[in-house]
């Protein structure tokens, strides 16, 4: 069980311990180490396909959906290795949210993919739901925009609103950890910069890792940053000093955009 | 931060009480189900092989061979040549009619139309093929074979030519549909390159589109074939059940889905050999058609067009 | 490699039909090329409108075919017939019997094949690992699809209505047509459940839902609208069936209203088939048979009208 070994209040939320994954035979990533600390943005950056995204789903084991997919090393949430049989998946992601690429709400109305999370875990009780519902829109910053249509469909809503609806979802089941995968790369600049506000002021309850492909944004919204390249993790630090005074050549050539 | 409603423990606890039978139990329910459909499989091959099995060990094979077919007559014989006769025929008849109709009609709503009367022409033609068969056995009989007497007047009131005819309509919108698919996947590439060289829209279609789309266009064939031979209704009601062996498409004429069709419909006690010729005939039916659509399926598997 | 060899057969096939006028005197005889080009076009012209003829044929007959039955049924489709018994004389002569019949068989085959079909697809979809079993599965129902009519009644008549001796009755007639429809529903369901993103899969998932709660609150949700259609053609096809049903040996002249699933019965396709085989007897069956095509056709209209309404409402762009 998770919660059992695990110490809630520790500084380190996450301990990557040499991992390394598998497609088949192409290796993804390779000896990854890494620590992910309590109430901080830590972003990953890398070029396309270096692996930052296969990481970042590793974390809450979404990887585990694809057949081909084998791992090797360790990585302790909380002090316990989320691969030892003992973890149960679901668990897991009840406490660790997830927002993807692209808004992927449910063909439902608004409400219904609040309270998406909390009633397949067995809340049922209306009040409590919507009093669910309504905090975490409130914290999605979505509160107002949609207070009055909560039955309408969520296609109905523009692509950042349904971005938002999408972290709103995941904040419904109270979650520890938010991992956003590119959550802006399908967004305009307006609604970008409003997810950027939010993250900013998420990081107060919850530690959030944000894999980005937008340097600026890593730079803006950060705490911390990991560099990714072909599978490997180059650089990792305060984001401060990777984009001012990296150590690593290859990592002051793509913050420099030499390549990439 | 404080909350309301406190989710995380609720969650926490319900997940940890909750047992996952459900989530054990689905799985096997579902596969539960998926082997139905080969259950369905089983039983039919052995329902035919074993009752069959009853027929030909009554029935020599040289008597089943034979083109004499009297199970009711006092001295019965059950030779199977009439029945398959009576299917080829009025299955080549059928061709005949969905093969160039279905075809032409194909090419001209993936080559020559517009996409906007292919819009409107498409769906009329899949009411066509929406139409059940007896409705169509009922037009075979109560107008075709009434219209074609005007033009032979030999033609009896029950004949091959007519269902034949009629069951050749009714397949239309599958060759024509399925071979439309075929075309339609060619892509445009192939077309242009023809047209870039001055061929006209005739020429592509049957220099660039037909070659390149033949085995979709032969699977249909195939299908369709294999559709008309198990056709029941429209040579029931249309073609008869005269058990003589002939070639005369104006005569009556019994094909072997009508066979199993009159003799099941009454005749046949349980035990005789009548009631087991049945299984034999739609043992013979069911090879048939079997080997029709695995040759479809093979078609358009092996010679699957990937561009 | 296949479609590789394609192309280079068809394309060099064009190169040689156009070898023939790259090579032709054209240069230096251009009345012979304008002659020939003339030619063409005009082939062209008249391929266009022999195959366009060709489809109007198809449309054409479906016409005569409306247009006949129409005017056989004329006069005798009224109240009085959809209300009343069956009768050997036809101008008493009714088929609530057989639309109760037939109300009755779709009774039994909605469920049957609505439960079985969407979780053989969701086993299918969902469950089963890519291999042989899945592939043995597939090509299974492909051929079943295939399987002409008849032979389901004939393993109705085996199974059904010797084995488990259910006789000609609603639950036998229903469980055969239900095998007959299942490839329909399956393969609509398949459909319907692939055309789920797998991004909405991962949002499910991403909340800790478990795999059977994903399909039950995601997946089946979002791929309802293509079953039901898939269902509508399951059921339009399975109330125009005839051929396993006479097979079965339904009785030709049943009275009696049916009342339970065990009841003897008759349908509207079955009493079409009876009545046409007796108009050498009697010929006004034909206009009975007629009135009760009409009655059979609507109902085929109306659903599918139902099917395609439910397919444009609830179509969704992901």
């Amino acid at each position: 069980m998770l919660t059992n070994g695990g110490n809630m209040q520790s500084k380190v939320v996450y301990s990557v311990e040499n991992l390394n994954l598998w497609y088949g035979n192409d290796q993804a990533l390779r000896d990854i180490n890494l620590k992910i600390e309590k109430n901080e943005v830590t972003a990953i950056i890398g070029p396309s396909g270096c692996g930052k995204s296969t990481f970042i789903k590793t974390l809450n084991r979404m990887v585990d959906n694809i057949p081909i997919v084998r791992t090797s090393g360790k990585i302790f949430y909380h002090g316990t290795d989320i691969f030892d049989k003992s973890v149960r998946l679901e668990e897991l992601r009840t406490t660790v949210g997830m927002v993807f690429q692209k808004p992927n709400p449910f063909p439902k109305s608004i409400f219904e993919n609040v309270v998406y999370g909390p009633k397949i875990h067995g809340i049922r009780n209306k009040k409590q739901l919507m009093q669910i519902a309504e905090e975490s829109l409130k914290s999605a910053a979505l509160w107002d925009e949609v207070k009055d249509r909560l039955n309408d469909n969520a296609y109905g809503l523009s692509g950042g609103q349904q971005q938002r609806l999408c972290i709103a979802r995941s904040l419904a089941i109270q979650p520890d950890v938010l991992l956003m995968d590119e959550p802006t790369s399908a967004l305009d600049p307006i609604a970008t910069n409003k997810i950027e506000e939010l993250i900013d002021e998420l990081k107060n309850n919850y530690t959030i890792a944000i894999v980005t492909h937008s340097m600026q944004q890593a730079a803006r919204i950060s705490d911390k940053t990991a560099f990714f390249l072909m599978g490997e993790l180059i650089e990792f630090g305060d984001t401060k000093k990777i984009f001012t005074t990296p150590e690593d050549k290859r990592t002051e050539d793509y913050i420099t955009g030499r390549f990439g | 931060m404080d909350k309301a409603v406190n989710v995380r423990d609720i969650i926490k606890k319900n997940i940890k009480s909750k047992k996952n039978v459900t989530e054990k139990i689905m799985p096997k329910v579902f596969l539960l189900s998926a082997s139905i459909s080969i259950l369905t499989t089983v039983g039919i091959v052995m329902t035919l092989i074993f009752d069959s099995y009853r027929f030909f060990s009554k029935v020599p094979l040289r008597e089943v061979f034979s083109t004499r077919l009297a199970p009711l007559n006092a001295n019965p014989s059950f030779g199977i040549l009439p029945l398959i006769n009576g299917t080829i025929l009025t299955s080549l008849i059928a061709m005949c009619v969905a093969i160039p109709v279905g075809l032409t009609a194909a090419m001209y709503l993936s080559e020559f139309a517009s996409e906007k009367r292919r819009k409107t022409l498409k769906p009329i033609m899949e009411v066509l093929a929406g139409i059940p068969t007896i409705v169509y056995g009922f037009f075979a009989y109560s107008f075709v074979t009434p219209l074609l007497m005007r033009i032979i007047p030999s033609l009896g009131a029950k004949n091959a030519l007519s269902p034949g005819i009629v069951m050749g309509i009714m397949i239309i919108p599958m060759v024509a549909s399925l071979s439309e698919d075929a075309m339609s996947s060619v892509p445009n590439s192939m077309r242009e390159g023809a047209f870039a060289l001055g061929a006209t829209k005739l020429e592509v279609t049957f220099k660039v589109v037909i070659p390149a789309a033949i085995s979709g266009i032969v699977a249909s064939f195939v299908l369709a074939i294999s559709r008309a031979i198990g056709e029941t209704m429209i040579v029931t009601i249309g073609s008869g059940s005269s058990k003589n062996f002939t070639f005369d498409i104006t005569e009556s004429m019994q094909t072997m889905t009508a066979y199993i069709v009159e003799f099941t419909s009454g005749d046949a006690g349980i035990g005789t050999t009548g009631y087991y010729s049945l299984y034999a005939v739609g043992l013979i039916l069911f090879l048939f058609t079997l080997v029709m659509n695995l040759i479809a399926q093979y078609i358009s598997h092996k010679y699957r067009e990937e561009y | 490699m296949g479609y590789q060899d394609q192309l280079i057969t068809s394309e060099s096939e064009v190169n040689e039909k156009f070898k023939s006028i790259k090579k032709s005197p054209v240069l230096l005889n251009k009345e012979a090329w304008n002659k020939r080009m003339e030619k063409r076009i005009i082939m062209d012209k008249v391929a266009r409108k022999i195959f366009s003829l060709s489809t109007v044929f198809a449309l054409v007959i479906l016409g005569i075919l409306f247009y006949r039955i129409g005017v056989q049924s004329a006069g005798w489709l009224n109240l009085k017939f959809l209300t009343g018994n069956l009768s050997i004389f036809p101008e008493k002569a009714g088929i609530y019997g057989a639309i109760i019949g037939s109300v009755w068989l779709m009774a039994v085959v909605i469920p049957v094949t609505l439960l079985l079909g969407v979780s053989t697809a969701i086993y299918l979809e969902e469950y089963a690992k890519e291999g042989k079993f899945q592939s043995f599965i597939k090509t299974n129902i492909s051929n079943l699809a295939g399987v002409p009519s008849v032979i389901f009644g004939l393993l109705g008549l085996a199974v059904f209505r010797r084995l488990f001796g259910l006789g000609s009755s609603i639950l036998a007639g229903g469980l055969t047509l239900s095998l007959l429809v299942l490839p329909i529903i399956v393969v609509a369901s398949q459909e319907a459940i692939r055309a789920v993103p797998n991004f909405l899969r991962d949002g499910a998932y991403a909340m800790g839902a478990t795999k059977w709660t994903t399909i039950r609150t995601v997946v089946l949700p979002a791929s309802l609208p293509g079953i039901l259609t898939g269902c509508i053609l399951a059921i339009s096809r399975a109330i125009g069936e005839t051929a396993p049903l006479v097979v079965l040996g339904i009785p030709t002249l049943i009275l009696a209203i049916p009342e339970s699933l065990m009841s003897d019965f008759t349908a509207l396709p079955i009493q079409i088939y009876y009545w046409t085989l007796d108009t050498v007897l009697t010929p006004e069956y034909a206009n009975l048979a007629a009135a009760t095509i009409v009655v059979l056709l609507v109902v085929l209209l109306l659903m599918n009208s139902i099917a395609i309404f439910i397919r444009n409402k609830f179509q969704r762009r992901y």
